[in-house]
């Protein structure tokens, strides 16, 4: 669930980046004052460890697809919060940059979604007061599924949150969430029960490093500046979507608001299902559609907001000249590659 | 799996080509971070229905491909391998947005394919960017320029750690996999019971090995940071770049330029 810069807007992608660049300068600061160094190539190599995980995949039982761990969770219960944070950022600033999974500037969302929720939400709040401190294997297993479901459900709103707050893509908010939970939501329960049997092998192998990662760190005031942030972010987020929903009533609630004279119709359930029963209806007559349907539709689309209008004159303009630009870039960087070519046999 | 290990291949070769020596490789990082990060900014900041104006963006990373002699078929392979996210949520706007915009010729053109179009240019057009920093300037490079702009140390140092280790685990991972394919029938992969056992073992020799890390560093008298032996400093050179390419940037903003050309001939 990795967001790609392609379906972000720069003021989303970077409001996420001062969020994210700012967890990570408090995460470093407080590993700074609690940790001496020898825990530095410990979250290096786990980060590592994450990576190779991720490249093995396992069976998901009951279907044929095949899923792998997203490991956040796990990495805060073997190394606290803190560490985990940074060794999750770690692993998606190298995805960004070699994998070219996510983008640079969808990082920041990215790194929000995949490690605040699992780190910073998942784990201090759900995983730790379920697991309790005598860690019986069943505790650690309802603790692990339940904190993991939860942390990937936040992620997925937090994708669903981002993507349309770009308003790059077509797809509304309830639609895309109502993608989006679901799938997430089997992802977090294998993902939880993974975390449970990886956590239980470390703690018959070696019980010294659950002890030592998931220890004191989390002193009582900064546990509430975290619950206080999220609260506010929760605010904010409510806020915004409840700003969002009003400004913006999709096409078929507005068609149906005309026809039944009604203007509250909004009952969150009757929303969801409208909203598919939309989608499922546009996938299905998508075969055969006509011009003409796609006006009647597009009718509704034209009351919230009017597009600038592009006549087909200046389209063609902007096709020839399109061509014509990318010949010109293409033949620039021909010229570039022969001087730097001639060059280096000049050289050598 | 085998398809895993070339990926892995790649970045191998990503690496070998961020060692090389042309003028691109030897700006300093911080200018052609800065320049990635503007060139992003750019590309994302256009309105979802544009497409003419983003293609004089295609300037810098052909450029800097040719510039730097990233080979054209290892960028296109690695767009193709992360193509499907973007592709798959944006696919979806040709059926959800069916308002005419606007006609090629005869052909009538919906908003959702003009902006399914634009989301597949802003995809080539960042990507490509992404790889081509990390390969003309290498992880040390993007780290040090990082640090530079304010990154924390520790985060900088264990990412660098993260980036050494990551070909090593992820062998022990694929070795570990391949044995057991080797002793199972039909080539499945696991269930979750296996794996999470056979993920497990993985974590403890990973933890085992860390510590026997940190004890050879500690040998050789690492204090918690990493040293450069080659010096990077900012030189007349870097401003020029930065700048070009912010003006060009800038003005590729601002003005629609392939329309412009366009109107000259179709008059």
């Amino acid at each position: 669930m990795h967001m790609a810069d392609a379906l972000i807007s720069p003021a989303v992608g970077g409001t996420m980046w001062v969020v994210s660049a700012g967890m990570i300068a408090h995460a470093s600061r407080r590993l700074r004052k609690t940790l001496d160094e020898s825990h530095i190539p410990l979250m290096g190599v786990m980060g590592a460890f994450i990576f190779a995980a991720q490249m093995i995949n396992f069976t998901i039982p009951g279907t044929g697809s095949s899923g792998h761990l997203g490991g956040g969770l796990l990495l805060a219960i073997l190394l606290g919060p803190d560490a985990a944070f940074l060794a999750i950022a770690s692993v998606l600033f190298v995805q960004a940059l070699f994998f070219a999974d996510g983008g640079l500037l969808a990082l920041g969302c990215n790194i929000f979604n995949l490690g605040l929720f699992p780190c910073y939400l998942a784990y201090p709040l759900v995983y730790r007061p379920l697991a309790g401190k005598n860690t019986g294997a069943r505790q650690v297993w309802t603790a692990s599924v339940v904190a993991a479901v939860l942390g990937l459900q936040a992620g997925a709103l937090g994708v669903v949150f981002e993507t349309v707050m770009s308003g790059i893509s077509e797809l509304s908010f309830k639609a895309f969430a109502s993608l989006m939970l679901p799938i997430h939501l089997a992802i977090g329960v294998v993902e939880g029960m993974v975390t449970a049997t990886v956590v239980s092998v470390v703690r018959h192998a070696h019980p010294e490093i659950l002890r030592h990662g998931s220890g004191e760190r989390l002193a009582g005031s900064s546990y509430r500046r975290v619950l206080a942030g999220l609260l506010i972010a929760a605010a904010l987020t409510g806020g915004a979507l409840a700003w969002f929903a009003s400004a913006h009533p999709d096409g078929l609630e507005w068609a149906v608001s005309g026809i039944t004279g009604r203007e509250e119709i909004e009952a969150p359930k009757g929303g969801v299902h409208a909203e598919l029963a939309a989608v499922q209806e546009n996938v299905a007559i998508l075969p055969d559609y006509g011009f003409a349907t796609a006006n009647s539709d597009g009718e509704a689309k034209t009351e919230e907001a009017a597009w600038p209008a592009v006549s087909a004159g200046t389209t063609v303009s902007g096709i020839v000249g399109g061509v014509l630009t990318l010949i010109v870039i293409a033949l620039s960087g021909w010229v570039v590659k022969r001087r730097s070519e001639t060059r280096k046999v000049a050289a050598g | 799996m085998s398809n895993l290990e070339v990926h892995f291949h790649e970045i191998g070769v990503l690496d070998r080509i961020a060692a090389g020596d042309t003028f691109v490789h030897r700006l300093d990082p911080r200018s052609k971070l800065l320049a990635t990060l503007l060139f992003i900014v750019g590309v994302v900041s256009f309105g979802k229905y544009e497409v003419s104006a983003l293609l004089p963006f295609f300037l810098y990373p052909v450029v800097m491909a040719a510039a730097s002699g990233m080979p054209a078929g290892l960028l296109g392979r690695k767009l193709l391998i992360v193509a499907p996210f973007a592709l798959l949520v944006g696919i979806l706007n040709p059926f959800l947005d069916r308002e005419i915009l606007t006609a090629i010729g005869p052909v009538p053109v919906s908003g959702g394919w003009i902006s399914f179009t634009s989301i597949v240019f802003r995809f080539m057009l960042t990507v490509s960017a992404a790889l081509l920093l990390v390969g003309t300037t290498g992880i040390h490079g993007v780290c040090f320029a990082c640090e530079k702009l304010g990154m924390p140390r520790v985060f900088a140092v264990q990412l660098l750690l993260l980036y050494r280790y990551l070909f090593v685990l992820a062998d022990e991972g694929i070795r570990m996999f391949r044995a057991r394919s080797a002793r199972s029938f039909s080539g499945r992969a696991p269930g979750p019971g296996l794996y999470a056992q056979m993920i497990g073992t993985l974590l403890l020799r990973a933890i085992a090995r860390a510590q026997r890390i940190y004890l050879a560093m500690s040998c050789r008298g690492f204090d918690g940071a990493f040293r450069s032996r080659t010096p990077v400093g900012w030189h007349v050179r870097d401003t020029a770049f930065l700048l070009v390419w912010a003006a060009f940037f800038t003005v590729a903003r601002c003005v629609n330029i392939p329309e412009i050309i366009g109107s000259m001939f179709v008059q």
